[in-house]
């Protein structure tokens, strides 16, 4: 049984390292065309937004867009302070910190 | 110092702060590994040979719920095809670097290391001194790497015992946000953003984690478009 997980994990190690060597060894032109750097460019934005969203609005695995989400809440309030200090000390520390007020308060009003 | 001791300590200067945010990811990983009978061994062999939180999660995931080994790959290789783009941004960058050089590159690239040396390679040379791309890299990969094992461990480690009530999964998406806030810089990058943020929501219900490429491609495609209609302007 654990080889089959072995090989599982191995065979998602090989894709991944894979994936991440896919334009390494490209030799030849120095520069990629302009039709595919100029969407590079929104790589980090597009992935990352992607990677944070299903988390903060829908927490439980649904669309949940009211007050009651303390995850969208913190999520906001993070956000400010990301934008505020541009760095991630300050942002993980209110992120956590709103969170755990937040929930605080919810289960003292139910 | 050697400007390539310099570059280095640059680097790692730059991915401390990260390295605080990784802690409870690697943590939750190996308390969600744990916690679905994998062994420790496992569950750490995967943190050295995959080396990437979120499909590693998404995969000890599916094997505590039995899913086939099939849907576990390709879920987790999907959920890893972000790594192309990285590969396309970080290539030119390396490209005259020798081959065996490149491969343990490319097994470093993670979301971090890639943003964090694409803001400091990408920035404009009359701001300062440029830096030695390869061992700035690797001067936020390689501590990256280290703190990944180390937190992948002392998660493994505590096994159960970090109450799910501390919600420190919480800490995850923050890190995420702390990393996509300062890459939104003009109305292009605004728009992928939230193109992609909103498609990401109703993309949920795609199966094997399809929804995050499909929604990062939309987003992609909508941030050329608002630059280009700018440049038009």
């Amino acid at each position: 049984m654990s080889s089959s997980v072995w090989l599982i994990i191995g065979v998602i190690g090989a894709g991944t390292l894979l994936l991440r060597l896919s334009c390494f060894f490209f030799s030849g032109k120095r520069e990629l065309p302009q039709a595919l750097l100029r969407p590079l460019r929104f790589v980090p934005a597009a992935v990352l937004s992607a990677l944070v969203t299903p988390a903060i609005l829908a927490p439980e695995g649904t669309l949940h867009l009211a007050a009651g989400n303390v995850r969208l809440l913190a999520g906001i309030i993070a956000v400010a302070v990301a934008a505020k200090s541009r760095s991630i000390l300050p942002t993980l520390a209110a992120g956590m910190l709103s969170l755990w007020i937040l929930q605080a308060l919810a289960r003292s009003y139910s | 110092m050697s400007a390539q001791t310099l570059s280095f300590l640059a680097g790692a200067r730059k991915v401390f702060p990260i390295l605080l945010g990784i802690i409870p990811f690697g943590m939750i990983y190996g308390v969600a590994a744990i916690e679905r009978d994998l062994s420790p061994l496992i569950a750490q062999g995967m943190s050295v040979l995959v080396f990437a939180g979120a499909a590693q999660l998404a995969a000890v995931d599916l094997m505590g719920q039995n899913a086939s080994a099939v849907v576990i790959v390709l879920t987790a290789l999907v959920i890893n095809l972000r790594f192309t783009m990285y590969s396309a941004s970080m290539a030119p960058h390396f490209l005259r670097l020798s081959p065996r050089i490149k491969l343990p590159l490319g097994y470093l690239l993670t979301d971090q290391a890639f943003l964090i040396s694409i803001s400091e390679f990408d920035r404009d040379p009359a701001e300062g001194q440029k830096v030695n791309k390869l061992w700035f890299y690797l001067g936020a990969a390689i501590p990256l790497w280290c703190g990944w094992q180390l937190s992948t461990a002392t998660g493994i480690f505590l096994g159960a015992r970090i109450p799910a009530s501390w919600s420190l999964d919480f800490a995850i998406p923050l890190t995420f946000i702390a990393l996509l806030v300062p890459v939104i810089r003009s109305r292009g990058t605004a728009t992928a953003a939230a193109v992609s943020g909103i498609a990401a929501v109703f993309a949920m219900a795609l199966p094997l984690h399809l929804g995050m490429i499909v929604a990062a491609f939309l987003g992609i495609g909508a941030g050329v478009l608002v630059e280009r209609k700018k440049q038009d302007e």
